[in-house]
């Protein structure tokens, strides 16, 4: 009986070649199709996954925008204002500008002679710009490669004021420590948020200039935003208001799934 | 007699079957993309061979106007890619397994003489390790894809903050069309990956999931494979 028992045990140790070559089977391929299928139920659950409640930003599914968020928090680590876009000789310049979008310019007689530039320093302080004060400040030109989130990109020779000499001018430095600048058009249909930080690099500017003439109204006239370290949703096009603000102000993409940041 | 041989090891196999879903996510997000602006085109003699991409396809893929959609899934999963990707050539190098992945002098030569091989033109093949000529030189390249892919990407991504990563690539207009031009050869490499799979059989597809390979060999050799010293005797290292 005993010497049995022994033998039984014997065999049980020691497989034989095809015994190892199925346990060996079983346990991987088991393990590859769980996986497989765990893989399979994370994919669902991700494409499925409920849209975020709209607020400052919306249009995405909520865990895409904790994602976005996250990694715009780690790629600011690298940003900084000593890092400038190369620039092109003027007659590297397109001479057909290309326009994308009237969002928020498409209004009816508007008339750029009349326009004045609003920026609220605070609640009840609203300082109004006019074009001549603008144009009075020193010209900075850029002849740049702009950049499209569609993937896009074009040289383009803009003309206008430094958004940091426009800021030192009017003397708003303390209103520009806020984290945020919001600007949109004079109808409030179009509008972007900032990060102070980019918008006050040395290449930002409040254009209103393009090839060395007047800007067209479909490209903003009279002043527009260029800033070269956002994608060209960012570009607004006609500020009619500017504002600063501790928290993110409302951006018209960000609210339909695209990054808030938006940032190259 | 059958003979288990240990073949690809776990974190080998890992890190190519969690590339899978990955990339084909990288390549599926980066269509929603691209659709946004798809100006590429194979053009030659002002003759238009092959539009990315026709719009029967975008149709077929669901794709279009979802940009925003796609740069979310693009802008999360390019971490994941990445990751997988540096845990496996961290691996390779340290483990010392790069000595049977990358090219070797005569390996440009071989892999020409495995090709003809492969197409039934020459009846034998040359000799090889864990992977022929030919395997060395395509997995080698897909590796360096991969790594063009990361930089390429990135010079795209943050090109203000990274210039340094988009002038390495030609600029930021070209570093797109060497993005889109890698993940073309992802395609391509895929396809006859496939194929190449399909024709080895089960027992070469089987080591990919177990790590093993069941080999017949006359019982007299048995004990010299499992002598270490022998083992390594066919290594010129």
């Amino acid at each position: 009986m005993e010497n049995q028992t022994n033998q039984n045990e014997e065999t049980k140790k020691e497989l034989t070649v095809e015994q190892k070559i199925k346990r060996r089977n079983f346990i991987s391929f088991s393990t590859f199709f769980v996986l497989g299928g765990a893989t399979y139920g994370g994919w669902k659950w991700l494409y499925h996954a409920p849209e975020e409640t709209a607020g400052i930003t919306a249009g995405a599914r909520k865990p895409l925008r904790r994602a976005l968020n996250k990694t715009e928090l780690f790629f600011r680590k690298f940003y900084s204002n000593n890092h400038e876009l190369k620039t092109y000789p003027k007659s590297m310049a397109a001479k057909n500008v290309r326009v994308n979008s009237d969002i928020g310019i498409d209004d009816e007689g508007f008339k750029p002679e009349n326009w004045q530039l609003a920026v609220v320093k605070s609640k009840n302080d609203v300082l109004k710009v006019t074009m001549a004060e603008i144009k009075a400040l020193p010209k900075t030109e850029l002849v740049y490669d702009f950049k499209c989130v569609e993937g896009w990109d074009q040289i383009q020779h803009w003309g206008g004021v430094k958004f940091a000499d426009f800021i030192e001018h009017f003397k708003l430095d303390e209103q520009a420590k806020m984290p945020y600048i919001g600007m949109e058009t004079p109808n409030g249909e179009y509008y972007v948020g900032l990060e102070s930080e980019s918008a006050l690099h040395p290449q930002t500017l409040l254009a209103y200039e393009m090839n060395g003439q007047p800007i067209e109204l479909e490209h903003g006239a009279p002043l527009r935003l260029i800033i070269p370290v956002k994608y060209g949703i960012k570009n607004l096009k006609r500020i009619g208001k500017i504002s600063f603000s501790n928290q993110r102000p409302r951006d018209y993409w960000a609210e339909q799934g695209y990054d808030y940041y938006s940032g190259l | 007699m059958k003979v288990i041989k240990e073949k690809h090891s776990l974190l080998m196999r890992w890190t190519h079957w969690v590339n899978f879903p990955i990339l084909t996510i990288m390549i599926w997000s980066g269509m929603l993309i691209y659709w946004a602006s798809d100006t590429y085109s194979i053009t030659l003699f002002g003759h238009t061979f092959v539009h990315f991409f026709p719009e029967w396809f975008y149709k077929f893929f669901n794709i279009p106007a979802r940009l925003a959609e796609g740069m979310a899934f693009h802008f999360l999963f390019m971490w994941f890619f990445m990751l997988n990707g540096v845990l496996y050539v961290l691996y390779t190098l340290i483990s010392g397994s790069w000595r049977e992945l990358v090219p070797q002098k005569n390996s440009f030569k071989e892999a020409w003489l495995v090709l003809l091989h492969d197409l039934h033109i020459r009846k034998t093949a040359p000799p090889q390790n864990k992977y022929n000529a030919a395997q060395r030189i395509a997995y080698t390249a897909i590796i360096v894809m991969g790594l063009g892919s990361v930089i390429t990407g990135l010079a795209i991504y943050k090109p203000v903050q990274f210039y340094w990563l988009a002038w390495l690539c030609g600029g930021y207009h070209f570093a797109h069309i060497l993005h889109f031009a890698l993940t073309i050869g992802y395609v391509l490499f895929f396809i006859i990956h496939i194929v190449q799979v399909v024709l080895a059989g089960w027992n070469n597809f089987r080591s990919v999931v177990s790590g093993f390979e069941v080999v017949e060999e006359p019982a007299s050799t048995i004990k010299d494979n499992l002598n270490p010293s022998v083992k390594f005797n066919n290594h010129p290292f």
